[in-house]
């Protein structure tokens, strides 16, 4: 499944033809053609454009993602990466550009963001779950309760119902032991397992991860990529922001290189680690490795 | 005559202005006062219908021996011009209602309308003849001066030079010692204060109204009246200028037939304050050989009494007052600590995350409360707010002038609360799709919480002590409760302890609970904060 999306994926990817990605097509090699857009595809992001006080972090930045697949974000610190993924469930705000996550679709034009704005974007976010560096669990609620407030206070959904299945969620985690512990006597390992379980209890099509194991050491790093390369099994589609090249490289569909608010490069993880067609990738990856 | 057994159950009342005459109060409340009288003159209320009981105040904290609480039996009052009123009424086919006011607040409530006497040994100068209207007078006295029962040489007004010599603010005691340079002169609030340093060797001499130097002067082993009286003054009942003039009439027909027919002439023998100063001005020499039981009553009632078993006795007497100032005090600070976390809530979380318009509106209002004295705010609920047509009980207006204040500090911790909840807390909550205000309601609000939970404690108990500016409104909280113990006895001391604990033993649940909390609280705080 997931070498069928990566063979498949590589071939679909729409190319924007404005921003200097294009540019560097000719550099390149041929640009991949084929059919636009697939019918599996969940998520597409068009021009993205953001600026924080004069500072242009995100420059015209698109990206289609197919239903199933994983994707890997990275480059350097400071490229937009993070930005890019907050974009795309509306934690920040695009001042241009489009977000299409399933059948829900957010168009910015630079306007003034209103409460009709927060509304579609509380619509689109049911989409997508998100786990972020810093696991952002609620300290003052138990693990099992962390899982089972979204759902109870956003979908209504009566705690006796949920619970079975925030049980359940946290057994795929490996965190059922700890349903009734706080976050604060976790393991930082199981802290973001446990944010894992917190986002899929909201039943999302999506799942971005922000840096999920920069704050982690290695060992405990890998209990959570382990999650979420069963999760990828399990044909979740996952976009990852990560400095972690090893994953990035076993684990993905796609690797996005972003530098200086653009994307550089989308490609095949062997084809980006091991033979990159833009200078840029090849001295990251470089210094990376 | 239906007096009031406690005052805090009542509900009408207030106060305000310094009226210069026997007793006084504090003066930053003059300056207030004024100004709200004038305000409330402008808005007058219908005065009380002829069916109603005839309402007369007086400030009964500490007033021997003019209204006060029995000492023998605290929930009662006694005094000569509570018997005297009383009496008045019988002549009036009136019910009379007793009003408990603090002495500051007994002149704009008679303007308010609150009451339609004022009995409290206010002397019938020219400039209260002119504010107030004056019933004739029902008693008339000199001052007199109190000196140390070892003391000689100080028996006339004269020998007072070269001397520290004590009275009372604002009477004509006052007036006279402030012409004499060579007198060393300090002015008291409280009677009991003059008296205790002139025991104490602070001063030489007491010089104050005959009914005071005898009820605390005389009757004090250790003091003595000395020299001939000095001066002359009369007390007359106050009415509203212009108003009630028929209700005057009425009780100046009855204070004559009183004097007439010996019925004064009785009540002030039975006190003790039959003087040549009467017989004078009565022309009333008969002798009808009453005994002064009321005088001895209160002797006894005062007398310093030997031995531990007697002054536990008295301790235990007071219990059952200390812990009705206690309960109430308790209730009103509850009542305004819910307001002040709620509305302090509000406006921490309008400050932090409302519309920019209504954000302003917020700090403007935390702005103001904290800026202006608790005090004036109280004062101003209470009486300035009658004047626009709105008004509170005391303890309602005691509740929202504690609340309203503690609100805007409240607020403040709440809006440091609030900034110390990590960014990522409300990232995390909106990326699970909850509202902004589900958001706050589920997730940072409750942290915020526990994060201002010892500040909360910290003003909880501040706020009880702040409480005892309600007294200011006729509450009789736990501070009122101690001022009438300790000036009715002179034991500054014992009932002084006996306050201080029952303060301590209230907010002593608090901050137990509290600490219970911050317990809780901690173990998913542990390790929490770091991270972020």
């Amino acid at each position: 499944m997931v070498a069928f999306f990566s063979t498949f994926c590589a071939g679909c990817l729409r190319l924007p033809e404005t921003t200097s990605f294009s540019d560097n097509q000719e550099n390149a090699g041929p640009v991949p053609t084929g059919p636009a857009f697939s019918v599996e595809t969940v998520l597409r992001a068009e021009s993205i454009c953001k600026t924080f006080d004069g500072h242009r972090v995100l420059r015209n930045v698109s990206l289609t993602v197919e239903r199933g697949e994983l994707v890997s974000i990275i480059g350097p610190s400071g490229c937009g990466k993070s930005t890019f993924l907050r974009c795309l469930n509306f934690l920040e705000i695009p001042d241009t550009g489009a977000v299409t996550i399933a059948d829900d679709s957010i168009r910015r034009d630079g306007g003034p963001w209103r409460s009709s704005d927060e509304a579609q974007a509380h619509q689109l976010r049911a989409h997508v779950g998100m786990v972020f560096q810093s696991f952002n669990l609620f300290p003052h609620r138990t693990v099992l309760d962390n899982v089972m407030l979204a759902p109870r206070v956003v979908k209504q959904v009566a705690a006796s119902v949920i619970e079975a299945e925030a049980r359940d969620l946290l057994a795929k985690v490996g965190l059922e032991a700890a349903a009734l512990r706080y976050p604060a006597t976790l393991s930082g390992g199981q802290q973001q397992r446990a944010a894992i379980a917190r986002a899929l209890a909201m039943r999302p099509d999506v799942m971005l991860y922000d840096e999920p194991t920069s704050a982690l050491d290695p060992r405990v790093a890998e209990e959570v990529l382990e999650v979420m390369r069963a999760l990828d099994g399990e044909g979740m589609t996952q976009i990852v922001v990560t400095h972690d090249m090893r994953f990035a490289r076993a684990a993905s569909d796609r690797i996005v290189f972003m530098e200086a608010g653009e994307i550089v490069e989308i490609g095949d993880p062997d084809e980006i680690c091991v033979n990159a067609r833009d200078p840029r990738t090849r001295e990251f990856l470089g210094v990376s490795l | 005559m239906t007096a009031v057994a406690h005052p805090a159950s009542r509900s009408t009342l207030r106060r305000f202005a310094l009226w210069g005459s026997r007793l006084t109060a504090r003066a930053r409340v003059q300056a207030l006062a004024l100004l709200f009288v004038a305000m409330a003159s402008l808005t007058l209320g219908p005065v009380a219908s002829a069916e109603a009981p005839l309402r007369w105040a007086s400030d009964g904290t500490a007033n021997v021996p003019f209204t006060f609480h029995d000492p023998a039996e605290q929930t009662r009052m006694v005094g000569f011009e509570y018997d005297i009123m009383a009496e008045i009424g019988r002549r009036l086919s009136r019910d009379t209602q007793f009003v408990q006011n603090d002495w500051d607040g007994l002149i704009p409530g008679l303007q308010r309308g609150f009451y339609e006497m004022v009995a409290d040994g206010i002397e019938m100068t020219p400039e209260h003849m002119e504010a107030l209207d004056f019933s004739r007078p029902y008693y008339v006295t000199a001052e007199r001066i109190v000196v140390r029962r070892d003391q000689a040489g100080l028996d006339s007004f004269e020998r007072l030079g070269g001397h520290a010599v004590g009275t009372i603010k604002d009477t004509l005691a006052e007036r006279m010692l402030r012409d004499r340079s060579d007198v060393k002169l300090s002015s008291y609030d409280e009677e009991s204060n003059a008296f205790s340093d002139l025991k104490d060797g602070r001063l030489d001499a007491v010089l104050l109204d005959g009914p005071i130097a005898l009820y605390y002067g005389e009757a004090d082993p250790a003091l003595r009246i000395v020299g001939p009286p000095i001066g002359h003054l009369a007390y007359g009942v106050a009415f509203k200028k212009g108003a009630n003039q028929e209700l005057r009439r009425h009780v100046d027909q009855a204070l004559q037939d009183m004097v007439a027919d010996g019925a004064l002439h009785r009540i002030l023998a039975r006190w003790n304050l039959w003087t040549p100063e009467m017989v004078e001005w009565t022309g009333d020499r008969t002798n009808p050989n009453i005994a002064p039981t009321e005088w001895e009553r209160y002797l006894a009632a005062t007398a310093p009494t030997p031995g531990w078993e007697a002054w536990f006795y008295r301790y235990v007497g007071f219990l059952p007052l200390i812990a009705r100032g206690a309960a109430l005090t308790l209730a009103v600070s509850a009542c305004a600590m819910v307001l002040a976390v709620g509305l302090g809530l509000a406006l921490a979380l309008t400050r932090r995350y409302g519309p920019a318009w209504l954000a302003s509106l917020a700090t403007l209002y935390v702005e103001i409360i904290r800026g202006t004295p608790l005090l004036i705010q109280i004062l101003f609920i209470f009486y300035g707010l009658p004047g626009i047509g709105i008004r509170f009980s005391p303890f309602v207006a005691g509740v929202l002038g504690l609340g309203l204040n503690y609100a805007a500090y409240e607020a403040e911790n709440y809006r440091a609360g609030l900034q110390s909840v990590a960014r990522g807390q409300m990232e995390a909550a909106t990326a699970l799709n909850m509202t902004h205000a589900q958001a706050l309601r589920y997730v940072v609000v409750p942290q915020a919480f526990r994060v201002v939970v010892p500040v909360m404690t910290n003003d909880f108990i501040s706020l009880l002590k702040d409480s005892s500016l309600v007294s200011i409104i006729t509450l009789t909280e736990l501070s009122q409760t101690y001022v009438r113990l300790s000036s009715t006895y002179f034991d500054y001391f014992g009932t002084g302890l006996m306050v201080g604990a029952a303060y301590l033993l209230l907010g002593l649940p608090f901050v137990r609970l509290a600490r219970m909390a911050e317990k809780r609280l901690a173990v998913s705080e542990r390790n929490g904060q770091g991270r972020r």
